[in-house]
């Protein structure tokens, strides 16, 4: 496996290897699915739409809609301004949305489609029926990655749909950050055990999570509501979970609408789930109920019963930044020594914050963001690890170098469990944590010899 | 069906054969009433131009007719389509599966990363231990390299592949933004291929040519055609009754059953294009007798050059069923007119397809008279109706991505096909025969023979192994599949992942076919079985009675 990968690292300046990051748009595609009724639309060629359709498909098993501009050569030439009148005449004769969500490729954005532009012209002359919201935001897959894909389309929510209106509402606008259904499920949960009304947007539970009911929705009933959306510039506040994810809109929120925003690590582990409660009670002036306080002390409860089989393991951890950190802050107050700490994305963001919590700890430790997993094989090759936490592709370093390999983060193609349960908040980390422990539990058992193989651990 | 002299043998084969002709030239069981209500209702929904344009690729079967379909145009922007891109039918397609090469993507990260691992082209490095299947390689284009151009990073990149990996050979697949920034890739890999002493070989495959993967076949087939077909020239001639199988992509492991059996018939494989495909195998190809086509759609480019540069003809196998891979040894025992050859296929037969029959039995009787839609690609939409029609389960909506009237029609439609705007810069190779390498592998009026046979050389499409009233659908879109699904129940769906979900929640069981579920291999006699017990787990598995909770 990987047989390929030699020990020696060598600088490369041009050959990205098993990159550890995709493109823009399907960032994109994915926080869209988070508007209810909401049809995302790819415009470039089909391409790039099937790739991720099926991708998304792949790790959610759940039905992906959206549609495409289908560029031909001649579109490439001359713009892609007739494909999307054709397309907005298909889609609303034949699909019925109340949202189209746009996002560009690397396509339309070398030739430069002006995106408003179409959409004006497309809704002046009526080809958009006037009660149809129509979003866009443009996501060339040469700058950043998916990650600023979602960003972006995030944005694009607040700009086209956030409005200021004199009725303030006493609520507070949480944007959750690239993360998977089961944890925007979670959040809004926890919040609604502190009692605090919330816009969590985009919110992607109960539309690539549905039950199996023998009928086919092609709108589910989540994804949060444009009227929900268009209040977003009435909140007292907004939470803005994973800066990489999350900054944006919450900046354009404040600017467009005055509303003032914090920035929060995602909620991963102890101290992320603790500041983020915090920060509720702060805008909101709500105090955490019992229930919450106990599920805190669980977690707690766990760290301390089986901090011996984390303590002093080395670990190598791969994903998307807005993870990564908490994740190592977790890590750490485990007792566990994440050493190699790499992302594909870059991101200042997480090189600063990784490189704070593990200075003091492990100070050997190697955090490098705009990197890829060829990279990080070498880096173990060299000096090896006790845990691998990853993404699905870690899959194939684990098995080259039998290390045990938790999956976790984006995308998860080959097990079942990330859509339904959470990372986040305290009932999510000690998911996460129990997975952590028992992978090396497992590993513990298959490798101990018979005389010294224990029943009780 | 085709007309084939040589009939089964044993009488279980025999009823076997018999059975899996029934089904397959059954009409729909729907009546014609009903598909034509239903073909109605799918077109009245679209908007005016757009319901014109649709309702001529869909087609009711009717053998009195002389039937034509239009296919390979543009897709229609908005309507929801399973098409992908050129570049997914270049590399991810016919030159990716070479697994002792490095396959470098020219674009930014997404073309490379998608097409990673995801099809299931399975691999065996060959002595040397080469082996890169796993890998993604890409220039990783940012925006400094669309303002500035991306060439001197490309040329950087194979360097740094070469310096690492030492392949066999590399090859360039350019994307979407490549073409319209004018990089030069075929300059920068003529100019690596020198300066490195191996094959670096370019395709221009952007995404955005053609309307389909199809366009990515082709100029895959090109490339492949002229930098690697023939390009050894030191082995003079491999001994045996040698073939090269085309257009088979060893999705879970499909070539290597197909393998088998030809091995144990004593017929030689001497490439493979392109499921488990090797450099040095592919520079062989050409000394092989006679090539056996899989996939017409992806390869018949190439058996058509191969044959007129080399004069290695072809025969068009089915290897997706017992019934049908039966039929296609035959037709290559046929090919080579040997005593000793037919009889070990023969005998190799007598015990597989026994075998096989009496393993798929129980399943059979579970299957039998069910009902089954197939959308895939551009060739398995065809070659799955019969090993369905093995268990006894009747295709009554049939159709393709991306493939070509010649493949729903067969190749007599060839010359009526008009080469439209949006598919007319894909290059087309004017062949000559090689002035010393020509050489027929058969006496020239035994070719003729099986030419008129319809041994080699032919392909007569899917529609006539459809029965009467079924329909066909080209391009299918979202409103089409979803309308055809209320009307028609189908007990099975076969189907890709953009769609098993969506049929699933319908609460109907789809079967993926681009990548089996990960499970296979499907071809061959095994392939027959695995599918015979995967599909019985579909249909018949006990999850779908919950669906609906008891007090509902």
């Amino acid at each position: 496996m990987l047989e390929a990968t030699p020990k020696e690292i060598v600088d490369r300046k041009a050959l990205r290897i098993n990159p550890a990051k995709t493109c823009q748009p399907i960032g994109a595609m994915y926080a869209a699915l988070g508007i209810h009724g909401c049809l995302p639309h790819s415009h470039g060629s089909q391409g790039c739409c099937a790739y991720h359709r099926s991708h998304l498909t792949r790790h959610y098993k759940e039905p992906i809609m959206a549609a495409t501009s289908s560029f031909t050569e001649g579109s490439a030439v001359f713009g892609g301004g007739a494909n999307l009148r054709q397309a907005f005449t298909t889609m609303y004769k034949l699909y019925n949305p109340d949202v189209i969500a746009i996002n560009t490729t690397c396509l339309s954005e070398t030739i430069g489609d002006d995106i408003p532009t179409l959409i004006r012209e497309s809704r002046e002359s009526g080809i958009i029926p006037e009660d149809k919201v129509v979003i866009h935001a443009n996501t060339p897959s040469y700058v950043g990655t998916h990650i600023a894909g979602w960003s972006n389309m995030t944005k694009a929510m607040v700009t086209y749909l956030s409005t200021k209106t004199d009725t303030a509402k006493n609520q507070i606008n949480l944007i959750p950050g690239y993360v998977e259904p089961s944890d925007t499920r979670h959040l809004k949960q926890m919040l609604k055990t502190l009692g605090v009304e919330a816009v969590v947007f985009p919110d992607t539970s109960e539309v690539v999570d549905t039950p199996q009911t023998g009928e086919f929705h092609m709108y589910p009933k989540g994804g949060t509501t444009v009227e929900a959306l268009r209040t977003t510039g009435n909140s007292l506040a907004t939470l803005a979970l994973g800066p990489e994810a999350s900054k944006a809109a919450a900046v354009e929120l404040e600017k467009k609408c005055q509303v003032p925003y914090q920035l929060l690590d995602l909620p991963i582990g102890i101290a992320a789930t603790d500041r983020f409660v915090q920060a509720v009670m702060e805008v909101t002036g709500v105090e955490p109920p019992e229930s919450l306080v106990e599920d805190r002390g669980r977690l707690v409860d766990i760290m301390t019963d089986w901090q011996q089989y984390l303590y002093g393991k080395r670990v190598a951890l791969s994903g998307d930044p807005d993870q990564l950190v908490p994740v190592t802050e977790f890590l750490i107050s485990c007792g566990a020594r994440p050493v190699y700490v790499i992302t594909g994305t870059p991101s200042r963001y997480f090189e600063t914050r990784c490189k704070e919590i593990l200075q003091e700890t492990v100070p050997e430790a190697i955090v490098k963001a705009d990197t890829d997993l060829f990279y990080l094989h070498q880096l173990i090759k060299n000096e090896p690890v006790d845990l691998l936490i990853s993404n699905v592709y870690g899959k194939y370093i684990a098995r080259a170098e039998d290390i045990p390999l938790v999956r976790f983060g984006w995308p998860i193609l080959d097990r079942v469990g990330h859509s339904y349960f959470p990372s986040v908040g305290y009932r999510g980390s000690m998911h996460l944590l129990c997975n952590i422990i028992n992978t090396l539990l497992e590993r513990k058992d298959r490798d101990d010899p018979d005389e010294v193989f224990e029943l009780v651990l | 069906m085709t007309e084939n002299t040589h009939l089964p043998k044993t009488e279980l084969e025999l009823q076997a054969a018999q059975a899996n002709q029934n089904v397959m030239l059954s009409s729909s069981p729907i009546s014609k009433e009903q598909t034509e209500t239903t073909v109605e209702e799918i077109v009245e929904a679209y908007p005016k131009k757009v319901a014109k344009k649709r309702s001529q690729h869909i087609v009711v079967r009717d053998s009195s007719q002389d039937q034509e379909i239009a296919a390979n145009a543009r897709t229609t922007p908005g309507i929801i389509t399973q098409r992908g891109c050129a570049y997914a039918g270049c590399k991810g397609v016919v030159v990716g599966p070479f697994g002792d090469m490095v396959h470098i993507v020219h674009g930014p990260i997404g073309c490379s990363y998608y097409a990673w691992m995801t099809r299931r082209n399975q691999f065996k490095p060959r002595e040397e231990g080469l082996d890169f299947i796993n890998y993604s390689f890409s220039t990783d284009l940012n925006e400094h390299d669309i303002v500035f151009g991306g060439v001197g990073k490309l040329k950087t990149a194979i360097q740094e592949a070469f310096d690492t990996f030492k392949p066999k050979a590399i090859t360039v697949h350019s994307t979407c933004p490549v073409g319209l920034i004018g990089d030069d890739i075929q300059g920068a890999a003529k100019e690596m291929s020198q300066k490195l002493g191996i094959s670096v070989v370019a395709f221009n495959c952007e995404g955005y040519k053609g309307v389909s993967q199809s366009a990515g076949h082709h100029i895959a087939n090109n490339g492949f055609f002229k930098n690697w077909i023939g390009k050894d020239t030191e082995t003079e001639e491999i001994e045996g009754f040698t073939v090269n199988i085309m257009g088979e992509y060893n999705i879970g492991g499909d070539a290597w059953e197909i393998e088998r059996v030809l091995e144990k018939c004593g017929i030689k494989v001497v490439a493979k294009f392109s499921g488990d495909g090797s450099y040095d195998e592919a520079t062989q190809a050409h000394l092989a007798k006679v090539n056996l086509v899989m996939c017409h759609r992806s390869i018949n480019y190439m058996a058509t050059m191969m044959e007129t540069k080399f004069g290695v003809p072809w025969i068009k196998v089915n290897l997706i069923g017992i019934h049908a891979f039966a039929k296609s040894l035959r037709k290559i025992a046929q090919f080579f007119d040997n005593p000793d050859l037919t009889a070990r296929i023969e005998a190799v037969l007598a015990e597989e397809v026994a075998l096989a029959e009496a393993q798929i039995a129980e399943y059979r009787k579970r299957l039998e008279g069910k009902t089954v839609f197939l959308f895939v690609g551009g060739s398995r939409a065809h070659h799955y109706q019969e090993l369905f029609a093995d268990l006894g389960m009747k295709t009554i909506v049939a159709g393709y991505e991306f493939a070509h009237r010649d493949d729903y029609e067969g190749r007599q439609a060839l010359p009526k096909i008009k080469v439209d705007a949006d598919s007319r810069n894909i290059e087309e190779l004017e062949i000559e025969p090689d002035s010393e390498r020509y050489k027929p592998t058969r006496p020239v009026n035994v070719l003729e023979q099986l030419r008129e046979e319809k041994v080699i050389g032919e392909y007569e499409g899917m529609m006539p192994d459809m029965g009467e009233g079924t329909l066909l659908v080209d391009n299918i879109s979202h409103h089409e599949l979803d309308i055809l699904i209320k009307r028609f129940k189908p007990d099975l769906i076969g189907s890709g992942i953009k769609d098993k979900y969506i049929i699933e929640k319908f609460g109907v069981p789809s079967k993926q076919l681009h990548s089996y579920d990960y499970g296979g291999p499907f071809a061959g006699f095994r392939g027959a079985v695995n599918f015979a017990q995967d599909i019985d787990l579909r249909v018949n598995g006990p999850a779908w009675k919950y669906v609906k909770a008891p007090w509902q």
